[in-house]
């Protein structure tokens, strides 16, 4: 469904500042896969994400969606194939617009934007119905606007645009960083019902080890712009935080200690 | 005399209604895409200066309007292809259209001025016949509001104004802002020229220098209509957009009323300047304000620049 074929940026290149941020990605993805990315801050993770998106063109490598090579398409017309939900609640929604205004914009993702009304009755019961399944009563707000709405319901309806048509590839970038442990806890359920109910193909990126070993059916660690572990199956399910750490500290060689903190 | 003010006041309202065009140009720019855009001081004279060398030229009024609409609007484009083809910030975008606008402008007139003499054509708007002119602004208004709240109505209109609201959120969701960016500059500049167009057959000529200061003018409008008449608009998109044109209205009423007080109306720009700077300072202090509160954290705010 996703493949990345040794996939390179560096940020900056030539200047003092100059960061490899991906040094040789390669993953690959099959349908149905739910993968989990974990590693330290700057490892890499967002941008493996951005990379896919198409926020800027990578230097080298190959991305294909689907069997699609996408690496010279534009981040708008890549969205077709991704659903995105990002850090920061305020990213991922239009704070002016009304709840329904945003989803329908989401509803029409890889779709031609015409000059017909830009919602219609049907949708609005069918968005009626999708916000329902959230439990947050946001059924009842449809035309107000977003940014009335808290950062774990803003990230609610973000989950709800981003799977609202069907993506080839979920990406979730620490969707939950922002949010209180308990809203944090519920928009990850949430998360993952939507993901087995449709059967997505998912990555999500999260600074929690043990969400991580909970979640998905396979789990990859990032450091210093690659992949250094790749997990799934049983061998992920038997995972624990400890052996996550060790891991992490036998192949990247620093000291256990820092581990925790990198880690984190 | 007060009779005397009380009679300027319709020229003020005729004045208000066609600048009130030009400003709800402004508040496309500037309140729904989110870009400052300064094509306008020298669009709503490339629309003058279109329509009033057609009309003299014996084209019809319809054609001359038209025209001048089209040409607005291509100047939008031009500003379009340096900000999001170039790379060129808006702003400055904006000011090299002018100037090349400059130039246009004294090429399609032939000269720095043209007269559009009400007793020698058949205008529209004219100030000799101040009734029937604000009875046809008063059609122009309310189409040019119900058009545009047609338009953004749609799926494509809504497309520029989620552009506008979340430029990383439009992406995502697949809209090429490129497209909708140059679309609302290109909407944007074809009203102030169509308000241009209007100008100059109520002023009776088209000058090189009447669009200096016109972005000042059309914020003003936007912030003063905001100000005294947002509680009206609520949500609906119709009432904000007629709210700006109150705005642009109210203003000429301060500025007849300066006049008839006998101020030096030389001061009146130096004026909405210091008012536009002073209401654009508010978010940006509240905002600051907010940051200084130790409810915020300035390092999620850093993360989140580092993703985007
Ligand atoms: N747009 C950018 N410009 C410059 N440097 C960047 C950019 N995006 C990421 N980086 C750098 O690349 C490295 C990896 O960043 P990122 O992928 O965001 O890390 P994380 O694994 O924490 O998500 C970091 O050093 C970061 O500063
Ligand atoms: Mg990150």
């Amino acid at each position: 469904m996703l493949e990345l074929i040794d996939v390179r940026k560096t940020f900056n290149a030539g200047t003092i500042n100059e960061k490899k941020a991906l040094q040789g990605v390669n993953l690959h993805l099959k349908e149905g896969d739910f993968v989990t990315v974990i590693g330290g801050n700057g490892a890499g993770k967002s941008t493996v994400l951005n990379a896919i998106a198409g926020v800027w063109p990578i230097d080298s490598g190959m991305i294909k969606i689907d069997g699609v090579d996408v690496a010279h398409l534009s981040e708008h017309q890549r969205a077709k194939f991704l659903g995105r939900v990002f850090q920061d609640p305020m990213m991922g929604t239009a704070a002016t617009m009304e709840i329904e205004e945003n989803l329908a914009i989401a509803a029409r993702r890889g779709k031609r934007r015409t000059l017909r009304w830009r919602i219609s009755a049907k949708e609005r019961a069918e968005y009626r119905q999708a916000l329902a399944t959230l439990e947050l009563g946001l059924e009842d707000r449809m035309t107000a606007k977003v940014g009335l709405l808290s950062g774990g319901q803003r990230q609610a309806v973000t989950l709800l645009m981003a799977t609202i048509q069907k993506p080839k590839v979920l990406l979730l970038d620490e969707h939950t960083a922002a949010l209180d442990p308990k809203t944090a806890d519920k928009v990850l359920k949430l998360s993952e019902k939507i993901i087995s109910e449709n059967n997505l193909t998912a990555l999500m990126v999260t600074h929690n080890m043990q969400n991580a070993i909970d979640y998905g059916n396979r789990l990859i660690m990032m450091n210093n712009g690659q992949i250094i572990l790749d997990v799934s199956g049983e061998e992920k399910k038997a995972l624990t935080v400890d052996m996550l750490l060790k891991k992490f500290s036998e192949i990247s060689g620093t000291g256990f200690a820092n581990d925790r903190a990198l880690l984190s | 005399m007060f009779i005397n003010y009380l009679q300027s006041l319709p020229a003020a309202i005729a004045q208000g209604m066609i600048w009130g065009i030009m400003a709800i140009g402004v508040y496309i720019t500037y309140r729904i895409l989110d870009v400052a855009d300064l094509t306008v001081d020298g669009s709503i004279c490339t629309g003058a200066a279109v329509c009033a060398v057609m009309i003299i030229g014996g084209q019809p009024m319809w054609l001359a309007i038209l025209a001048a609409i089209l040409v607005g609007m291509l100047t939008g484009l031009v500003t379009g292809i340096f900000h999001v083809f170039m790379g060129i910030p808006a702003i400055l975008a904006g000011i090299l259209t002018q100037l090349v606008l400059w130039t246009a402008n004294l090429k399609i007139m032939g000269a720095a001025n043209r007269a559009l003499p009400a007793m020698k054509f058949n205008l529209l708007v004219a100030r000799l016949d101040l009734y029937k002119s604000i009875f046809i602004l008063i059609l122009f208004v309310f189409a040019v509001v119900a058009l545009l709240y047609l338009f953004f109505g749609t799926e494509f209109g809504a497309s520029i104004r989620a552009t506008g609201a979340n430029l990383n959120m439009s992406r995502a969701q697949g809209i090429n802002t490129n497209l909708t960016k140059i679309f609302g500059l290109v909407l944007s500049n074809g009203l102030v020229a169509l308000s241009g167009a209007l100008l100059a057959q109520y002023q009776g000529n088209s000058d090189i220098n009447m669009g200096k200061g016109a972005i000042v003018i059309g914020l003003a409008a936007v912030i003063i209509g905001e100000a005294l008449f947002g509680w009206m608009a609520r949500n609906n998109f119709a009432i904000k957009l007629f709210t700006v044109v109150l705005g642009s209205i109210v203003y000429y009423i301060v500025y007849t009323t300066v006049i008839y007080l006998g101020l030096d109306a030389d001061y009146l720009k130096m004026l909405s300047a210091i008012l536009v700077a002073i209401f654009l300072a508010v978010p940006y202090w509240k905002k600051n304000l907010k940051k200084s509160s130790p409810k915020n954290k300035p390092i999620k705010e850093k993360k989140a620049k580092e993703v985007a």
